[in-house]
């Protein structure tokens, strides 16, 4: 399969002496890749299970927690999330074709954009903390709120500690998730900086981006499922 | 030409700025729908976006259709196996009224 001219693979500095090319080289890190974020996708199914399980069984504290969280905060952090991915693909484009600064100024903006979705994050978890609808001993049933200027109370059905226990957990762990990435970019950024990738070698950077790309698609789930699933009882 | 010399070909930015687009305007779609009563219809109108959405993702971001077959069958069955978790799983929860169990 893997037509190679002699000579050629022995010389590039960062071709281990396991492999036969870049190319292969590059190839079994993508697979490594995927088989780690197998194990992500069982890893998140899990809470998506337990999500779908309860969600069957009290349905009505489904939707009507949903309605307690911001659609819009979450709409803006699916787009800034978006931004992220285009960005570091085109981090790794820049690599592609040996532009140094390419990867710097995209990796630094996918930085940012992935710190912006944790600062939106942090503002969206305090409004739930004032609200009493973090579960436990301090969790209300009871919410108010101000519909066309007027002033209104609401209980909120059983199982909705339920709800937000599952909402917690899924958005923190993929949070948790989004630090890693941020961390991940910074180690890349520093050996983007020192211009360790080109054309022949951008394996790290390459395998960095997937990782960043499948916290996007969980994020696509969690997004409708957390969040829009009651907007349209919300009326 | 050979997969294992070159894995990903280098993709115009008009691509990708394409997908970009297209995943902004699936977002803003989700949301439009969320805000209308479609009945039982809501939620598959939602999880059929999200899984448009992040097929593109897989496919152009993370560039799996560029990838080898071995790759492409991981991430196939990684995906293969979470509607294996789902599939059994409520197999059993949604037959519980039928065999008189309740919820």
């Amino acid at each position: 399969m893997a037509t190679h001219s002699a000579g050629e693979h022995e010389h590039h500095p960062k071709l281990q002496h396991h492999f036969y090319s870049m190319g292969q080289q590059l190839e079994a890190s993508i697979l490594g890749m995927w088989v780690f974020l197998v194990t992500e996708i069982m890893f998140f199914g899990g809470l998506f299970m337990a999500y779908i399980v309860y969600r069957w069984k009290f349905p009505l504290a489904w939707e009507e927690s949903s309605n307690q969280l911001n659609v819009y905060l979450g709409g803006i952090n699916t787009a800034v999330l978006i931004c992220s991915s285009l960005t570091m693909v085109l981090a790794v484009r820049a690599a592609q074709v040996g532009s140094r600064i390419g990867q710097i100024v995209n990796l630094i903006l996918t930085i940012i954009f992935g710190s912006a979705f944790l600062v939106i994050k942090y503002f969206e978890y305090a409004s739930k903390f004032e609200h009493h609808l973090v579960p436990g001993a301090h969790f209300s049933y009871v919410q108010h709120h101000v519909v066309n200027g007027v002033a209104t109370e609401m209980t909120l059905p059983y199982g909705s500690q339920l709800f937000f226990s599952l909402y917690f957990i899924m958005t923190g762990i993929h949070a948790a998730h989004m630090v890693v990435g941020i961390g991940l970019m910074l180690v890349i950024l520093a050996m983007s900086w020192k211009g360790k990738f080109g054309p022949k070698y951008y394996g790290p950077i390459e395998v960095s981006g997937l990782y960043w790309h499948f916290v996007d698609i969980v994020w696509i789930f969690l997004f409708p499922l957390l969040y829009l699933l009651g907007f349209h009882f919300g009326k | 030409m050979s997969s294992a010399d070159h894995a990903h070909p280098v993709v115009s930015i008009r691509l990708y700025v394409t997908v970009f687009v297209a995943l902004l305007v699936f977002t803003g779609i989700t949301v439009w729908v969320a805000d209308h009563d479609y009945g039982m219809l809501n939620t598959p109108i939602a999880l059929g976006i999200a899984v448009t959405k992040a097929s593109l993702v897989v496919l152009f971001f993370m560039g799996v259709r560029h990838n080898t077959p071995l790759t492409k069958v991981v991430v196939v069955a990684g995906f293969f196996w979470l509607f294996i978790l789902f599939g059994i799983g409520m197999s059993d929860y949604l037959t519980r009224d039928l065999v008189g169990m309740g919820r």
